[in-house]
């Protein structure tokens, strides 16, 4: 009985029925994977109008580039954008999962959600998880009550800042931002200021790396701008391509035609009685 | 020695013009004996979608039914195939439900979605989703196979040109790597036809 429920659609939740063998795996000398990780540089800042996040766009697998382009900035809410460090599973996962959270709040309550409660529900996630939920979040938005960036750890715990870096680049992007961050930017100030943030964590930090993306958040209105810089092109590309001398030798073909679909005529003979 | 260089594989694949293939190598071994030359690695779900399954061969076989499962009942209730995206949804789901005593696999997803628009994705072992729009790698052979991809892929192929480079690719790239080899398999999906080959590799 309990092995057939375990295979149908679960209830929510981790499950946690393959940590004995897994554990057993460890012992026997079997060392685990490694995840795929954000290596990171996320920044987020308030200016005059309202919010700006930004974020480089590598993954990496241990040393090796595993995506040149990801996506780091999650949507949660029309009016709220959140960047993920860590572990990409877990960003991923909670935003998701949050971002839903908002969803069924908003019908709930029939208004705009508020930055302060995707921060509630973020932190008290990440809390009950003791830190193994590796996510650390630079949560940004606009909502009723004005601008509002915060930072929250893996652990759970959270800052409110004017302007805010995490990830491996943190260090890279915050020298940049304690230089030249002042109150009151206007939005171009700000884009500039937040897009020199993430280079420098491109350029000077290893695990950042390929493009920015930028997120500008107002009153009423945001602006996506998804590789919004490519400060690292391809630099040779042969025209020529690969041409190759030998062909692989192919030992056995088989092919399965598709199905096509079937044709209607329209006014098309009637069948003969 | 890592769980994943327990059974060895080699999964790749590739975009091309209204059309993708997927391909992995054929050995199964237990650390450094060869036991099959014949394991499968790529699984059909339906007609235009496949999933590739690195990793532990007994996570990869587990996983693949707990899919076949969902992908049933999914088709069930809604009496129509599952899109590609839909279905990385899925798997990526399932894998996070385990993300603290996780299945060993990475899985490759690869489908025609609507109008026949090529998808390919990989996952990490907890189902963070990677969409690429060139090529995708997983398996003990995944460091050679980014080179190999990188250098080899060209946008828009046609199939057969796409079957030469992937098929190179996963050759070349297996050669260097003691874990996987003993020929290859190739999946070419077209909206008209699937093509299934099976390739002649070094037997080492």
């Amino acid at each position: 009985m309990s092995r057939f429920e375990e295979s149908a659609p679960a209830r929510g939740g981790f499950s946690y029925d393959l940590c004995k063998r897994n554990e057993m795996l460890m012992q026997k000398g079997l060392k685990p994977s490694s995840y795929l990780k954000t290596g990171t540089t996320i920044v987020g800042l308030v200016f005059q109008d309202g919010v700006i996040l930004g974020a480089d766009t590598r993954a990496t697998e241990g040393p090796i580039v595993a995506d040149k382009n990801c996506e780091k900035i999650h949507y949660m809410a029309p009016n709220i954008y959140c960047c993920g460090a860590g572990t990409a599973a877990d960003t991923e996962a909670v935003t998701d999962m949050v971002s839903s959270q908002l969803k069924l709040h908003r019908f709930h309550t029939g208004r705009e959600s508020r930055v302060v409660t995707a921060l509630t529900l973020l932190k008290s996630h990440l809390f009950s998880y003791q830190g193994h939920v590796s996510a650390a979040l630079v949560l940004g938005g606009v909502d009723v009550t004005g601008p509002h960036l915060h930072t929250i750890y893996p652990h759970g715990s959270t800052d409110t800042l004017p302007f805010a870096t995490m990830g491996s680049g943190s260090l890279a992007a915050m020298a940049i931002f304690e230089s030249k961050y002042r109150e009151g930017l206007t939005r171009d100030e700000g884009v500039k200021l937040v897009a020199e943030a993430i280079c420098s964590g491109i350029f000077n930090d290893l695990g950042s790396g390929s493009n920015v993306d930028v997120c500008v958040i107002t009153k009423g209105k945001r602006e996506y701008l998804r590789n919004y810089m490519l400060p690292n092109p391809r630099t040779y590309v042969s025209e020529k391509g690969y041409s190759f001398s030998k062909k692989t030798e192919v030992l056995l073909t088989k092919i399965t035609p598709l199905r096509e679909l079937v044709e209607v005529i329209e006014g098309g003979d009637a069948m003969e009685e | 020695m890592s769980i994943f260089e327990y059974n060895g594989s080699a999964l790749v694949a590739m975009v091309g013009k209204n059309c993708f293939a997927i391909a992995s190598d054929r050995r199964l071994g237990v650390q450094l004996q060869t036991i099959a030359t014949d394991f499968q690695k790529i699984y059909r779900i339906h007609n235009k979608l496949f999933i590739g399954l690195a990793g532990l061969a007994t996570d990869a076989q587990t996983l693949y039914q707990r899919l076949v499962f969902r992908n049933k009942l999914y088709h069930l209730r809604e009496e129509r195939d599952m899109k590609p995206e839909t279905f990385a949804s899925l798997v990526s789901a399932v894998l996070y439900e385990k993300r603290f005593g996780p299945y060993f696999c990475q899985p490759v997803i690869a489908g025609l979605g609507d109008d026949d628009k090529p998808f390919i994705c990989t996952m990490d072992s907890i189902g963070a989703k990677e969409l690429a729009k060139d090529f995708v790698v997983a398996g003990t052979a995944s460091e050679s196979l980014y080179g190999a991809c990188e250098s080899m892929f060209k946008p828009d192929m046609e199939a057969e040109e796409l079957f030469e480079t992937i098929s190179q690719a996963l050759i070349s790239a297996v050669d260097r790597d003691c874990l996987s080899g003993w020929g290859g398999h190739v999946y070419l999906v077209t909206p008209t036809e699937v093509t299934e080959r099976i390739l002649k590799g070094r037997m080492d």
